[in-house]
């Protein structure tokens, strides 16, 4: 642990003291806020190192990803390494152009309409690019499966009446806690809790590794998958289907009829209850967006600050910073995969229980 | 405002891997997990519910341990106190019957000793007649040796028995 | 400058809301400490609930600036 955060410490000393006095000699200004908003966008490729930034011979090491695009009822597939040798890309009768991490649909020169804003007029083809993020996803997504698959394995193999050993030390507590302590809190019939216990196992399980994979600051990692909007949106909707779906009748009547309930106050009622539906998903959505996106934002100030301020003398304060921010948002990971997914089971408890 | 606008492309992959996710997870790894979890978890209430069990048979046990052990407690003092009866009897009758022996001893004794008192009082009786009148005639013989003596003793007895 | 106005309003409120959310379970817990997991429980939903109104009110301030 001492050893680590040394190393932490002189990287970031070392690191941050020569883009500081790169950024100084060529006189460019750090636009931190630019920084900060690519970094929690997407983007069509993975970047892992840059050398001599700011400079002529600038050098970035990036993986490539392949872009998918749908465009006139055609698809189109190629690395996105393609931009960079040719910047007008042809997708059968149009031209695609890159500009900010965002693909425009252009005539062959590859001119941009901006409006009075600045903003890009033109139309976008349909992006199923596999982006940062969607690399980062397929990340955890074999984190997962090559964790719970060898634990799994570890199960069948021994039983479950063995002591678990290796994996299954790592896997078990957190199973059983969230078995025991969110599931089966909420939902009281222990046939339903079963039914229900892959899809929150697998949704805290999916949240968490997103969330630890982009605490990482370095290559496979720093993406801000689960501080995008697409991201907990799907999740949310994900959300809201199963709690709908399997909403008891009960929660029908006493969502739409309120039983039991003066008419004067039925009529406030109703309405409100209709939508709270769409309230709690929403706010699902954006607790775990803004969470995310703001323990990202506010490590990348902190480590703005060097630069902002042009000297090093900031760095032990950015240093002492940021791995305060990285502690805590290390804790926020945990506790966000959490309340996401205890709320979820709150929610679908509140529909499939049996009325008392 | 860029960073609030859903992109469809993430949205179509977070669904499907997702999905995906559930579907592998749920074969693969959530049904043996959780499988083995149950059958651990009924193993320990099935093992729980065994020990109350034995606990229970345990003390059921000790119950009947000890209630034998008092039946034998009680049987044993009733043996004791039969026995103690039983020596105490046995010294009471043979104290009765030494005292009787005794006594009838003692009785036996003082007969005998009676009857070997009258014998040696009648034989000293026949002795010292015996004796007396050897000692009478001796004295008779000595003192009427001389007539002078004779007629002095007779003079005496005579003045003796006129004061009879 | 609207946006932050507001900002700066709905932490005052979220900050207050959840503090008192703290401060009860803290008391709960010390009055009846085996009773803290159902109270944690109860505390991070409350406090999820009143985090969930203050993020919609920063997204809106957001959006309307």
């Amino acid at each position: 642990m001492r050893l680590f955060i040394c190393l932490f410490v002189l990287f970031f000393a070392v690191g941050g003291r020569a883009v500081a006095e790169e950024l100084t000699e060529h006189g460019e200004e750090f636009n931190a806020t630019e920084m900060i908003m690519h970094h929690i966008g997407d983007s069509h490729e993975w970047h892992i190192i840059s050398f001599n930034a700011g400079a002529e011979n600038e050098f970035s090491v990036t993986m490539p990803l392949p872009v998918i695009l749908w465009h006139n009822n055609g698809l189109h597939v190629f690395m996105s390494s393609k931009f960079h040798n040719e910047k007008i890309i042809a997708l059968g009768d149009d031209y695609a152009v890159l500009e900010h991490g965002h693909i425009y649909i252009t005539d062959a020169s590859g001119t941009l309409v901006h409006d009075e804003n600045g903003a890009v007029t033109n139309a976008s083809p349909l992006d199923f690019s596999i982006t940062r993020n969607v690399a980062s996803m397929l990340l955890g997504f074999a984190i997962l499966l090559l964790l719970f698959g060898t634990a799994a394995n570890g199960y069948a193999k021994r039983g479950g009446l063995s002591v678990p050993k290796g994996i299954q030390l790592l896997v078990e507590p957190a199973v059983l806690f969230i078995r025991d302590d969110i599931v089966r809190e909420q939902i009281h019939s222990k046939r339903k809790a079963d039914f229900f216990m892959p899809y929150l196992l697998t949704l805290f399980f999916f949240i968490l590794i997103n969330n630890l994979i982009g605490l990482v600051p370095f290559f496979p990692g720093a993406s801000n998958l689960s501080g995008n909007i697409s991201f907990t949106l799907t999740l949310a909707v994900i959300s809201f289907l199963t709690i709908n779906i399997f909403a008891s009748k009960n929660y029908w009547k006493h969502t739409f009829l309120a039983p039991g309930i003066p008419l004067p106050i039925k009529i406030f009622i109703v309405p409100v209850e209709i939508i709270g539906l769409f309230t709690k998903p929403f706010a699902l959505m954006l607790r775990l967006f803004a969470n995310i996106t703001a323990g990202h934002i506010i490590i990348l100030s902190l480590t703005s600050i060097v630069f902002v301020l042009g000297t090093v003398a900031a760095s032990p304060l950015t240093i002492i910073l940021s791995l305060m921010m990285y502690c805590l948002e290390f804790l926020v990971a945990f506790l966000q995969a959490y309340i996401f997914t205890l709320l979820t089971t709150l929610f679908i408890g509140i529909a499939v229980n049996d009325a008392h | 405002m860029g960073i609030l606008t859903p992109d469809p492309g993430l949205v179509f992959w977070t669904t499907l891997s997702f999905v995906i996710l559930l579907l592998i997870l749920r074969k693969v790894a959530w049904k043996p997990i959780l499988r083995a979890l149950k059958v651990r978890e009924e193993y320990i209430e099935f093992s729980l519910r065994d020990a109350a069990q034995a606990k229970m048979e345990i003390a059921r046990i000790g119950e009947r341990q000890k209630e034998i052990v008092e039946e034998g407690r009680r049987q044993r003092d009733d043996i004791i106190r039969e026995a103690r009866d039983l020596k105490d009897g046995i010294i009471r009758e043979a104290k009765e019957a030494a005292q009787k022996e005794a006594v009838r001893i003692i009785q036996q004794t003082h007969e005998q000793m009676e009857r070997e008192k009258k014998e040696a009082i009648l034989g000293i009786q026949q002795q010292i007649s015996e004796l007396s009148l050897e000692i009478a005639s001796k004295i008779l013989r000595e003192e009427l040796s001389s007539d002078i003596r004779q007629k002095s003793v007779i003079k005496q007895h005579l003045q003796d028995f006129t004061f009879n | 400058m609207s946006t932050a106005l507001g900002l700066g309003v709905i932490i005052l409120g979220l900050g207050l809301g959840i503090g008192l959310i703290g401060k009860g379970a803290m008391e709960a817990m010390g009055r009846q400490p085996e009773m803290s997991s159902k109270i944690q429980t109860a505390m991070i939903i409350a406090a999820a609930l009143i985090e969930g109104a203050a993020l919609f009110a920063i997204v809106v301030s957001w959006l309307i600036s």
